[in-house]
């Protein structure tokens, strides 16, 4: 086929989508909120996956040891934890840093209270253990807890397991409301392009009785079909990329209320331009043949 | 050229159009296609251009086997052969000129050729001055010549007519018969259906006459031989 071949097909097709042109819009909003919440849902999972890695390399074990072990015990207990197999490093936090970190957070409001409590520290000595691979943080935990000594421990595994089964839970809404989108979006198209085959049926009839292949006569259908599509991604690419970038400079690129780095907008873009583009192509394609074939019959 | 033996039509709705017609048309002839209304003309017609299939028998046309014809192949016989109709099929939003083009570049001509083949064809059926014109800008008889130039401008072998008088008043007729003698002189074959008696006595040619799905008559320089 040549250059001015597919010219021709392409010019055709825009054609078609200009004569029905309400259709048209129709069809290309489907696409493009079908694929405006596949973007945004897709954004929030990147994001979420970089969540879940940022947290899970900054997870922590705090091992909180008896009250009555002294200082001194306590560093003897820290260098034995260290020698666990698994564990990356250990944080000592005296009685007394553990006191001022509390009174720092309490705030200036209490500040004599705190002061008259000084006297008797009963806090106990807190170490901060890391495990060498993040995900084996619970298995570090156990054995931590078996150690002598240790009172309790909080490894953030709970709180981190609530987060991905919601997580998961709002992907799986997000996917099955995106099939049934994309399978209304092709509907859509087929229905316009029906509509194109109806009002060119005369022209159609001439083609065919003049000779022309059933190819040069699918082609400029096929063409309105992806261009649909195309137009249909680009609208989404666009919102999301710049209101994307735009977020991400007024956030200053982190987070809001866990301040954990975002994505970087030229990332998101690049990963989601592919998609979006890909599967709008393939919804408009698809439309397009199905209305072919079912109502072209040649 | 045209070569038909024992073929049967029958519609989905068992209505049997043709039952049982051989005949054999030779380069160069003109035929008319005669007989009453629902006698099966149109359905003799369509199978030469392979528009309908046969259910049985066997069609050949200009060196194409109808009946075997693969349905990806019919484009490259519908290039061998010009079909015209009685409602002209022509297309409204194109001038005559674009309406002559457009039988060239579905075909994918290319693009220095059209100019020179439409301007020949147009000059042929003598609408080379009107050719900026659109269809509702002409009368019937100038339509039909668009429709007779876009049928010649691919060259074929063989010419095919379902009433292409039907429409038109008997002046005009005889001016859109002049053309198509002229085309035939050239040696392009002339398959016509019709119910012109005046033509058919006063130009005489092979006239094929079908009642009931059968050839009931077939003699040169015949006459129309009914009465309306």
């Amino acid at each position: 086929m040549t250059i001015r071949m597919i010219g021709r097909h392409i010019r055709e097709g825009l054609k078609n989508m200009w004569r029905n042109g309400w259709m048209s819009f129709a069809s290309v909003s489907a696409v493009a909120i079908t694929l405006l919440i596949l973007g945004a849902a897709m954004v929030v999972a990147l994001n979420a996956e970089q969540l879940s890695t940022y947290v899970t390399g900054e997870l922590e074990i705090n091992v909180y040891l008896n009250q009555q072990v002294t200082d001194a015990q306590g560093q003897q207990v820290a260098r034995e934890i260290d020698q666990l197999s698994g564990v990356k490093s250990v944080q000592y936090i005296s009685k007394e840093e553990g006191f001022k970190r509390l009174k720092k957070m309490v705030g200036t409001q209490y500040a004599s209270f705190m002061e008259s409590v000084n006297s008797g520290n009963t806090l106990p000595v807190q170490l901060v253990v890391k495990a060498a691979n993040p995900r084996e943080t619970t298995k570090v935990a156990a054995e931590i807890l078996s150690v002598p000594s240790v009172h309790n421990i909080q490894d953030g595994e709970n709180v981190l397991g609530k987060l991905f089964s919601f997580l998961n839970a709002v992907r799986d809404v997000g996917l099955a409301f995106v099939i049934a989108l994309i399978i209304t979006a092709m509907f859509l198209i087929s229905n316009t392009i029906r509509l194109a085959i109806f009002s060119r049926r005369r022209e159609i009839e001439i083609m065919k009785l003049v000779g022309a292949t059933n190819w040069f006569i699918r082609w400029p259908f096929v063409w309105e079909g992806i261009l649909i599509g195309v137009l249909g991604a680009a609208i989404p690419f666009a919102i999301i990329a710049y209101g994307y970038q735009f977020l991400y400079h007024y956030s200053g690129g982190a987070f809001v209320a866990l301040s954990f780095p975002l994505m970087k907008a030229g990332l998101v873009a690049h990963k989601i331009g592919g998609i979006l583009f890909g599967i709008g192509i393939i919804i408009g394609l698809w439309g397009g043949i199905m209305s072919v074939r079912r109502f072209l019959r040649i | 050229m045209i070569e038909m033996s024992d073929v049967w039509k029958e519609y989905p709705n068992k209505t049997m159009a043709l039952s049982g017609v051989s005949i054999k048309v030779n380069k160069g002839e003109f035929l008319y296609i005669v007989g009453p209304s629902g006698a099966g003309k149109s359905t003799f017609i369509k199978l030469m251009y392979r528009e309908e299939r046969p259910t049985k028998g066997h069609i050949f046309v200009n060196g194409f086997n109808i009946d075997r014809l693969k349905e990806r192949k019919v484009p490259y016989l519908r290039r061998n052969i010009g079909v015209i109709f009685q409602d002209f099929k022509l297309l409204p939003r194109m001038s005559t000129y674009e309406n002559v083009a457009f039988a060239l570049e579905v075909i994918n001509t290319p693009a220095r050729h059209v100019k020179r083949r439409v301007h020949d064809a147009l000059e042929w059926v003598g609408l080379l001055d009107k050719a900026k014109m659109f269809p509702n800008q002409l009368s019937g008889g100038e339509q039909q010549r668009i429709a007779i130039a876009r049928a010649i401008v691919n060259n074929p072998a063989v010419i095919i007519a379902d009433e292409p008088t039907g429409n038109l008043d008997p002046e005009t007729s005889w001016g859109i018969m002049k053309v198509f003698q002229r085309i035939n002189e050239r040696g392009t074959t002339i398959v016509m259906a019709t119910h012109n008696k005046d033509i058919v006595n006063t130009i005489r040619r092979r006239v094929v006459a079908i009642e009931h799905g059968r050839i009931v008559r077939d003699e040169n320089k015949g006459l129309y031989g009914y009465d309306d």
